[in-house]
C-alpha cells in the first residue's frame, strides 16, 4: 500500500500539484473531477424531484409519494423508467431537425455549466475547471443558450400552445436575465474577481496553507469566518438587494412558479413540451431540475458563501485532535465537511423555491413583464451604480464613505417610492371615481354610431 | 394625513400579501394531515352506497334469483343478460320454477342506477359497496354469474 502511495504515477496522479505533471495525469483528473460533478450534479435530479414532490405534498396537505420505497425516495427511478419506456411519439408535421436537436440544447449547458461550479477549497480539485478564471461570465454565456432549447422545442413542434410557450419563454428569459446579469456585476464589484473560487474565498477569512509533504496548498478557514463575511451582507444592504433581485430572476430563469408562465398547464396546455414524449421530455425534465439546482448553487455560490460554513469552526474538525494523522483531518474538513454546507445550504435554499411555488399563484404576463423591465432591472442597475459609488466614497473617506452611500440610497428610495405611491393613489382614484360612467358612456356612444338609422 | 396612514396600511398589507400565504402555508409541514392511506384504511362507504352487483342466496344457500329477466328488462343500459334454464326435482337451484343459467353484467355499460335492484321480485340482485373495478382488458369487466354469485353459506359452515 504505501509503495503504492509513494510511486511516482500515484504522486503525480493525485497528490503534486497542477502546474507540474505529466499530461496523462491531467487527463485523468479532469475526468474524474467530471465524474464528481456529473454523479453531484444530475445525482441530484432525482433527490430534488423527490424533495419537492414530497415537500409539496405536505405543504398541500398531503403525504406526497410515500410508497415506492423507504419514504417514497425511489419514487423518482419509477417515473424515469415509466419515461423511457413510453412510446416515443414525433408528430408528423414537426420540423424534425429541430424537433430532435431542442432537448439536447436545453440539456447540454446546464451540464456545461457544472464545470465552474466549486465544491471545495483545493486548488486542484475543488471543481471541474478550478482554474478557469472567467467563471462567472462562462456561466452567464452558457446558461443563456438553455432557452434556445425551450424556443426551438416551441417552435418545431407546430403547436400554436407550444410556440405560445416558447415565446413566453424567450422574452421572460430575455428580461429577467438583465437583472441577473446586474446583481451579479454588483457582486463582482464587491469581490474584484470572476473566478468562482476566489469568490467564494473573498467571502471567508481564508488563508492559503500548504499542505505538509506535498507541493500544493489548500485554502483554509480560519475560526474566525463566518456568515457576516458573506456577500449577502456585504456593504449592507446593497448586497441583500443583489441577492433578493438575484433570487426573483433566478426563479423566473427556471420557469417555476409564481414565474411558470412558458409551461402554464391551464393556458397552455403545458407549454413547449406539450408534443414530447418518452426520453425527450426526460430530458427537458431533467434539465429543468438541473438548472434549478446550479442556479441555486450559483447563488449559494455567489451569495451565501459557497462550501463555507455559516461559522468558521462547524467547517472543520478541531485541530486538537490530534490522534487523528493531518491528512485524514485534511480529507475530513475538504472532502466531507465542505461539500456537506455547500448541499446544506443549497437544498435551504431549494426547499424555499419549492414553499414559493406552494404558496404563491401564477403572475399574468404583463405583470410579469412590468416587473421584470420596470422594477428588477431599475432595482439591480441603480444596486450596481451605488455599490461603485460606496466603494469610491471608501476609498476617500474610509468606513465612513459607506454610510454616505446608504444615506444616497435612502434618499433615492424615498423619492422613488414617493413617486410611485402618488401615481398608485391617482389610479386608485381614478378607478374607483370615473372609470365606470366614461367606459359607459363611450360605449354607448360607440354602439350609437354604428347604429343604422331608421326613419 | 390620515388618507395617507392608511393608503400605507393598504400597501403594506398588500405587500405583506405573499409572505402570509408563504407561513400560512410553511406551518402545515408539521400539522397532523388528514389524508388516509387507502389501501390499508378504508373510509366506510354510505349505507346506500351503489356500486357492484352481487346476486344474493337464502340462508338455506339456494339462489335467490328465478330468471325472470325483469332487471334485463329494466336496464337503461342494455347491461345485463339473463339465461333461464328449467329447475328438476334432482337438481334444484333455485324455490322457483326456473334459475338462472347465464347471468352476465356488462360492467362496462352498467350506470349504477340501481333500477334492476328495484325490479327483482325476489331481492336477488343487490347493489353494494364493493367499489375496486378496475381491470386491464374489456373481456375481464363482463361479469359472469359465478362472479356475482355470494358464496353459499351451507358450505361455509363448520358445524
Amino acid at each position: 500500500m504505501s509503495e503504492l502511495i509513494n510511486s511516482p504515477v500515484w504522486r503525480d496522479l493525485f497528490v503534486n500539484s497542477a502546474d507540474n505533471i505529466p499530461w496523462y495525469a491531467e487527463f485523468v483528473r479532469s475526468l474524474l473531477r467530471f465524474v464528481i460533478a456529473l454523479a453531484g450534479g444530475l445525482g441530484s435530479v432525482p433527490i430534488l424531484v423527490w424533495l419537492e414532490r414530497r415537500l409539496l405534498g405536505f405543504w398541500q396537505g398531503r403525504l406526497g409519494p410515500n410508497r415506492v420505497g423507504p419514504f417514497g425516495l425511489l419514487q423518482p427511478m419509477a417515473d424515469a423508467l415509466k419515461l423511457m419506456m413510453k412510446e416515443d411519439i414525433t408528430p408528423t408535421n414537426v420540423d424534425k431537425a429541430l424537433y430532435y436537436l431542442a432537448p439536447a440544447i436545453a440539456l447540454v449547458p446546464v451540464i456545461c455549466s457544472l464545470t465552474v461550479l466549486p465544491w471545495n477549497s483545493s486548488s486542484d480539485w475543488g471543481a471541474v475547471a478550478p482554474h478557469l478564471n472567467v467563471g462567472i461570465l462562462f456561466l452567464l454565456a452558457v446558461a443563456s443558450i438553455e432557452v434556445y432549447g425551450v424556443i426551438l422545442a416551441g417552435w418545431s413542434s407546430n403547436n400554436k400552445y407550444s410556440l405560445l410557450g416558447g415565446l413566453r419563454a424567450s422574452s421572460q428569459v430575455i428580461s429577467y436575465e438583465l437583472g441577473m446579469g446586474l446583481s451579479i456585476i454588483a457582486v463582482l464589484l464587491m469581490t474584484g474577481t470572476l473566478a468562482m473560487q476566489e469568490l467564494v474565498h473573498s467571502q471567508t477569512i481564508a488563508a492559503n496553507v500548504p499542505i505538509p509533504d506535498s507541493n500544493y496548498s489548500v485554502w483554509t478557514q480560519s475560526v474566525s469566518a463566518g456568515f457576516w463575511n458573506w456577500n449577502i451582507f456585504k456593504l449592507f444592504p446593497f448586497g441583500l438587494v443583489a441577492a433578493i433581485v438575484y433570487m426573483i430572476s433566478m426563479i423566473a430563469e427556471t420557469n417555476r412558479a409564481p414565474f411558470d408562465l412558458p409551461e402554464a398547464e391551464t393556458e397552455l396546455v403545458a407549454g413547449f413540451h406539450t408534443e414530447y414524449t418518452s426520453f425527450k421530455f426526460a430530458m427537458f425534465f431533467m434539465g429543468e431540475y438541473a438548472n434549478m439546482m446550479i442556479v441555486s448553487a450559483i447563488c449559494v455560490t455567489l451569495f451565501l458563501g459557497g462550501y463555507t460554513a455559516p461559522w468558521g469552526i462547524l467547517g472543520q474538525l478541531p485541530a486538537s485532535w490530534t490522534f487523528f494523522p493531518t491528512s485524514v483531518l485534511n480529507f475530513v474538513n475538504h472532502v466531507v465537511i465542505a461539500p456537506a454546507w455547500l448541499f446544506i445550504k443549497l437544498y435551504t435554499l431549494i426547499s424555499f423555491f419549492i414553499l414559493v411555488r406552494a404558496s404563491q399563484p401564477r403572475l399574468r404576463y404583463d405583470m410579469l413583464m412590468h416587473f421584470g423591465w420596470k422594477v428588477l432591472l431599475p432595482t439591480a442597475l441603480a444596486n450596481v451604480v451605488l455599490v461603485a459609488t460606496s466603494m469610491a466614497l471608501q476609498q476617500l473617506f474610509g468606513a465612513v464613505g459607506h454610510f454616505i452611500a446608504v444615506g444616497i440610497a435612502a434618499c433615492l428610495a424615498t423619492i422613488v417610492l414617493w413617486v410611485a405611491y402618488l401615481h398608485w393613489k391617482a389610479r386608485k382614484s381614478g378607478d374607483e371615481a370615473s372609470r365606470l360612467p366614461i367606459r359607459r358612456e363611450s360605449v354607448v356612444r360607440a354602439i350609437a354610431a354604428r347604429m343604422p338609422v331608421e326613419d | 394625513m390620515s388618507e395617507f396612514w392608511s393608503d400605507v396600511r393598504q400597501i403594506a398589507s398588500e405587500v405583506l400579501a405573499p409572505f402570509q400565504g408563504m407561513a400560512r402555508v410553511g406551518v402545515k409541514i408539521i400539522e397532523p394531515t388528514t389524508v388516509l392511506s387507502y389501501p390499508e384504511f378504508r373510509r366506510p362507504m354510505g349505507r346506500r352506497a351503489r356500486w357492484r352487483h352481487v346476486l344474493n342466496r337464502y340462508d338455506n344457500g339456494m339462489e335467490k334469483c328465478i330468471g325472470c329477466s325483469l332487471c334485463a328488462g329494466a336496464c337503461p343500459a342494455n347491461a345485463i343478460l339473463v339465461v333461464a334454464g328449467e329447475n328438476t326435482d334432482q337438481d334444484r337451484k333455485s324455490p322457483g320454477e326456473r334459475f338462472a343459467e347465464r347471468y352476465e353484467i356488462n360492467m362496462l355499460r352498467c350506470i349504477y342506477c340501481g333500477f334492476c335492484q328495484e325490479s327483482c321480485p325476489t331481492g336477488a340482485i343487490e347493489l353494494k359497496d364493493i367499489f375496486e373495478l378496475a381491470e386491464d382488458s374489456r373481456k375481464k369487466l363482463i361479469y359472469t354469474k359465478e362472479m356475482l354469485l355470494v358464496p353459499d353459506p351451507q358450505l361455509e359452515r363448520i358445524d
